[in-house]
Order: C-alpha cells, then sequence, then structure tokens
C-alpha cells in the first residue's frame, strides 16, 4: 500500500477514474451503443434499432465474417506448425545458430504490416509464383505477419520447459520422436493453444496488409468495417466491428476453455 | 530421423547407440524447413522489395519530394509523441493498480488483456463518435451554448492521430510494467514510508528505478509499433496527415507507383528494424 491516507486514496482512485474510464471504457461502449443506433447528433446515440445486425448477418456481411474466420484459421495453423517447428529446431541448436534463428523468425515483428503485404504483392504477383487476385494471398500475408508471435510464445514456453522430463523419457530408451509426440508436445499444449487464439486474435483484426492486396471475392471483415465508415456509415460499421469482437472473444474463450482443459489432464 | 539409421553402433548399447544415431542428423538440418519457408513467403519478397526501389533515380526523386519529408516527418513526432505520452499515462494508471489497489483491479487488468486482442481502427472509429464533427463532445457543446458547431475538430489533424495512438498503446506499456510491480518486494514501500518517505518520493527513489527496465522496454516496443502503425492514419481519414506506412499504401495502391512505394518502405524497414533491434537489446537486459 502506496498511499495510507484516506482522502490520498480517493485522490488517487479518482485519478485512475478520469484517466482510464473516458480513454478506454468509453470507447468500446461507444461503438457498443452506436451500433445499436441511427443517429447520434446530441450527447446520447438515438434512433434504437436492430437492423444494423440484422444487416451485418447476412449478405456480404455474412460472407466477409467466414472470409476472416476461415483466414483466421488457416492462417494461425499455418503460423502454428511453422513457428512451432522453428522454436523447436532452435531450442535444439546452440550459440550462434539459436540466435540467428531466433532473430530471423522475429524479423516480421518490426517489419511495418503495410510493407509485409506491398512485399507479398510484388513478389506474388510475378512468376514463378502467381498468387495476385487469389484468396491464398491474403492468407499468406496473414501467416507472415502472425508467425512472428506464434515463434515468440512457443519458444517463450520451451524455455520454461523443465528439461528433466524429456531427459527421463530418453533415458529411459525412448526414440527423439517418441519424446517430442508424447512428453514435449502434450506439456507445450496450453502455450500451443495460448498462441494460436493470439494468432487468431491479431489475424482476425488485421487490416494493413489485407488493404494492400485483398481480391474482390475475398474481402475480410475489418476491409468491410473500413469501406462502411469510408462511404459515412459509421453505424453500420460499428455494428460490424461488434460482430468482429464478439467473434474474436468467443474464439478465445473457447481457446482458452482447451487450454484449461489439457492442463488438468 | 530414422531414414538416417546406420548399422555402425554397437548393438550391445542401445542407448548410446540410439545418441550416435541422433548425432548423424545435426540440429540445423530440422531448422532447414522452417528457414526455407521464411525465406520463400518473407525473405524473398522484402528481397524484391529492396530490388524494386533500386529502380534508377527512384531514391533520388523520393527523397526530394516534399510529400516524403512531411510523412517522415510526422511518422517520427507522432511515434515519439504517442510513446512519451503512453509511458506517462502508463506508469501511473499501472502504478495506482498495483500499488493502491481497489476492488476490480483484477478485472482492469483483464480488460487490459482483451483491449490488446481488438484492432486499432476500433479507436479511431470511436473517436469520431465522442469527437467528431456531430459526435457525443460537439453535441454537449452545441445543446449547452447554443452555438451552431461544436470546438473539437481536432481528429482530421494529426493531434487525433496522437490521441487515438495512445488510447491504443497504453496497455502495451502497463502489461510489463505490471508484472514488473508484482515482483517489487512490498516491504521495501513499508520501510520508506515508516521512516517517513511521502508517496512521491516513493515512487521517484524506490519504484521508478525498480520499473525502468519494464518502462524502457514497453517503451521501444511502442515506439516501433507507432512507427508501423496503418489502421490508425487511414481510419482517421485526414488528408493532412500522412505518415510512411500510409505513403507506402496511397503510392502502391492508389497512384500504381511501385518503385517509389518500395524506396518508401526500404526508408520504414530501416527506421524500424533499427529501433527493434534497439529494443530486444533493452528488453533482454531488462529480463535479466
Amino acid at each position: 500500500m502506496l498511499v495510507h491516507s484516506r482522502t490520498g486514496r480517493a485522490a488517487s482512485w479518482a485519478l485512475f477514474a478520469v484517466l482510464f474510464v473516458p480513454l478506454f471504457a468509453v470507447p468500446l461502449l461507444v461503438i457498443l451503443a452506436a451500433s445499436f443506433s441511427t443517429h447520434w447528433s446530441g450527447a446520447f446515440p438515438s434512433g434504437p434499432t436492430a437492423g444494423h445486425y440484422t444487416a451485418a448477418v447476412r449478405g456480404e456481411s455474412l460472407q466477409a465474417l467466414t472470409t476472416s474466420l476461415v483466414t483466421a484459421a488457416a492462417a494461425s495453423a499455418l503460423a502454428l506448425t511453422l513457428g512451432t517447428w522453428a522454436a523447436l529446431a532452435a531450442a535444439a541448436l546452440r550459440g550462434r545458430g539459436r540466435r540467428l534463428l531466433d532473430a530471423l523468425f522475429v524479423l516480421p515483428l518490426a517489419v511495418p504490416s503495410v510493407v509485409v503485404g506491398l512485399a507479398v504483392l510484388v513478389a506474388f504477383s510475378r512468376p514463378p509464383i502467381l498468387l495476385n487476385g487469389t484468396r491464398w494471398i491474403v492468407i499468406l500475408a496473414h501467416t507472415v505477419l502472425v508467425t512472428a508471435f506464434a515463434h515468440q510464445s512457443v519458444s517463450a514456453a520451451i524455455r520454461r520447459l523443465d528439461p528433466m522430463y524429456e531427459q527421463a523419457a530418453a533415458g529411459l530408451g525412448a526414440r527423439p520422436w517418441y519424446v517430442l509426440l508424447r512428453v514435449k508436445l502434450p506439456l507445450l499444449l496450453p502455450s500451443l493453444g495460448a498462441a494460436a487464439g493470439l494468432c487468431f486474435a491479431l489475424s482476425m483484426g488485421e487490416l494493413s496488409a489485407t488493404m494492400m492486396l485483398y481480391p474482390p471475392d475475398w474481402m475480410p471483415l475489418p476491409v468491410l468495417v473500413f469501406t462502411a465508415t469510408d462511404r459515412g456509415s459509421l453505424f453500420t460499421g460499428s455494428a460490424l466491428a461488434v460482430v468482429l469482437m464478439a467473434t474474436t472473444l468467443l474464439v478465445l474463450l473457447a481457446v482458452s476453455r482447451i487450454r484449461t482443459k489439457a492442463t488438468y489432464r | 530421423m530414422a531414414s538416417a539409421t546406420t548399422s555402425t553402433a554397437a548393438p550391445a548399447r542401445p542407448a548410446a547407440a540410439r545418441r550416435e544415431r541422433s548425432r548423424t542428423v545435426p540440429g540445423w538440418v530440422w531448422a532447414l524447413p522452417p528457414v526455407a519457408v521464411l525465406g520463400l513467403v518473407f525473405l524473398y519478397p522484402l528481397g524484391l522489395v529492396v530490388q524494386e526501389s533500386l529502380a534508377p533515380g527512384a531514391y533520388a526523386s523520393v527523397f526530394a519530394s516534399a510529400s516524403f519529408r512531411d510523412a517522415l516527418l510526422t511518422t517520427v513526432w507522432l511515434a515519439l509523441g504517442a510513446t512519451v505520452g503512453c509511458l506517462v499515462l502508463g506508469f501511473v494508471l499501472a502504478l495506482i493498480v498495483a500499488f493502491v489497489p481497489f476492488p476490480g483491479a483484477k478485472a482492469v487488468s483483464r480488460f487490459i488483456d482483451v483491449f490488446l486482442s481488438f484492432p486499432s481502427f476500433l479507436i479511431t472509429l470511436a473517436l469520431l463518435f465522442v469527437y467528431g464533427t456531430v459526435g457525443m463532445a460537439n453535441g454537449l457543446w452545441t445543446g449547452a451554448t447554443g452555438a451552431a458547431e461544436g470546438p473539437f475538430h481536432f481528429l482530421t489533424t494529426p493531434w487525433g492521430v496522437l490521441l487515438a495512438e495512445i488510447t491504443y498503446f497504453t496497455p502495451f506499456v502497463m502489461r510489463p510494467l505490471l508484472a514488473a510491480f508484482s515482483q517489487l518486494d512490498t516491504a521495501q514501500l513499508e520501510v520508506a514510508s515508516s521512516l517517513g518517505a511521502r508517496p512521491a518520493r516513493i515512487v521517484r527513489r524506490v519504484i521508478l528505478p525498480e520499473a525502468l527496465p519494464a518502462l524502457a522496454a514497453g517503451g521501444s516496443l511502442v515506439l516501433v509499433m507507432c512507427l508501423n502503425e496503418f489502421g490508425i492514419v487511414l481510419f482517421t481519414g485526414a488528408k493532412g496527415v500522412t505518415t510512411l506506412p500510409m505513403l507506402v499504401y496511397s503510392k502502391a495502391i492508389l497512384e500504381s507507383d511501385y518503385a517509389a512505394a518500395c524506396v518508401v518502405a526500404v526508408v520504414n524497414v530501416a527506421i524500424s528494424v533499427g529501433l527493434y533491434g534497439l529494443y530486444r537489446v533493452v528488453s533482454k537486459r531488462a529480463g535479466a
């Protein structure tokens, strides 16, 4: 306890409320309120309606939602495989090789997403691999962007892993494959779940690289939110944004439930 | 690994033989497939961007253009301003959550984790309703004073972007700070306060030195992320605010000038990767 006087405590809580509520709580509430209204000309929104939601779950919007879900699931699965493999391979190396591999897989974090989009667009609009205009270019860009996050969280988990288990298994004569499949991966399962959730959330909200390369028939939800707001339909845009947030949270919740099950088995 | 089995090992000692066998395939071979994939989908495209940027005259014409110099300046000062803002705000908020706990402080830190999983452009979208021309703040003002329009027009200026970036990135500073604070021995605070130190002095002399590594790590991460931020600027829709990522987008997609876009991209990557390297060094030191 840093502040002992009652007035001092009250003052610091008041300061917290004054800073926290308008900056962090209000924006989310505002989007939620706007998604249920048709006008916002005074202090509060007016014209309550659920119409934006009925529009948000059919036609173009529903297609954008499924596009986002498919893209995020595919990109997370690919990124998790790639990132976990790299993290396991790096853990088996020492010294310079490990540092090089880690640095290589962290690099996409530092490169702006727009530049990743541009690079993928430039590289796959020409032979030998032509992907421009297909859905695969979007999935590929998302995979590149989230692989670094998967790699980082899995390699942090590997560092925390007690080496006793695999040494015991190997000492009892288990082959490396068996140690990997039956000892290491089950122990890493909670972290893999967390990493998958993180990748999924990031991919669901990805806008920068997607704006550079989405084809007309593969338009993820964030792009639709942008086009709605850009042409002035702020209320439709907020309903779509709420759908986006709710879907992300639901998937994160489901992933965290899998995680707890794995922890206690 | 089974394909690499050899029969040279002595069959009498299976464990030793197995160890011998696993040595026949060195560890770096297993690192090759992921590196090859990353090379194809990330390093090769990045290399092509660099190659494209080397088109004759591309650098000279981009560096000579006023829009590039403006964008560079705007990007850097916005990122620096947002970082300072996030550090100050994040430090104050984390301080209160950690050391003046209130009912619901746990919920606040969970809220921060959730906040981090939302895309950044939602903040700009929300600010349009709060401070936009027909938003909440202006509506309150015109309702109270009867004026024709409200006083808040900063959303389409760099200040609007700055506010949105501070809002969105402050949780990225708070999280490492809260982790650092949870490891701080509270006995130090009790001793300092029983020796007569006032809260301000305790913060300055006890808490701040402990928090410096976390502040440095969080601050440099936020700096890099601000330099690379695109969604917030795009949603603001301000013609006057152009940052480097925005310039890459508009050159490539709106003007189809790929050489110029690649030059701007190379400059942006150089700045961010340099700063990110610094962040890795700082956070390694903070973690030690």
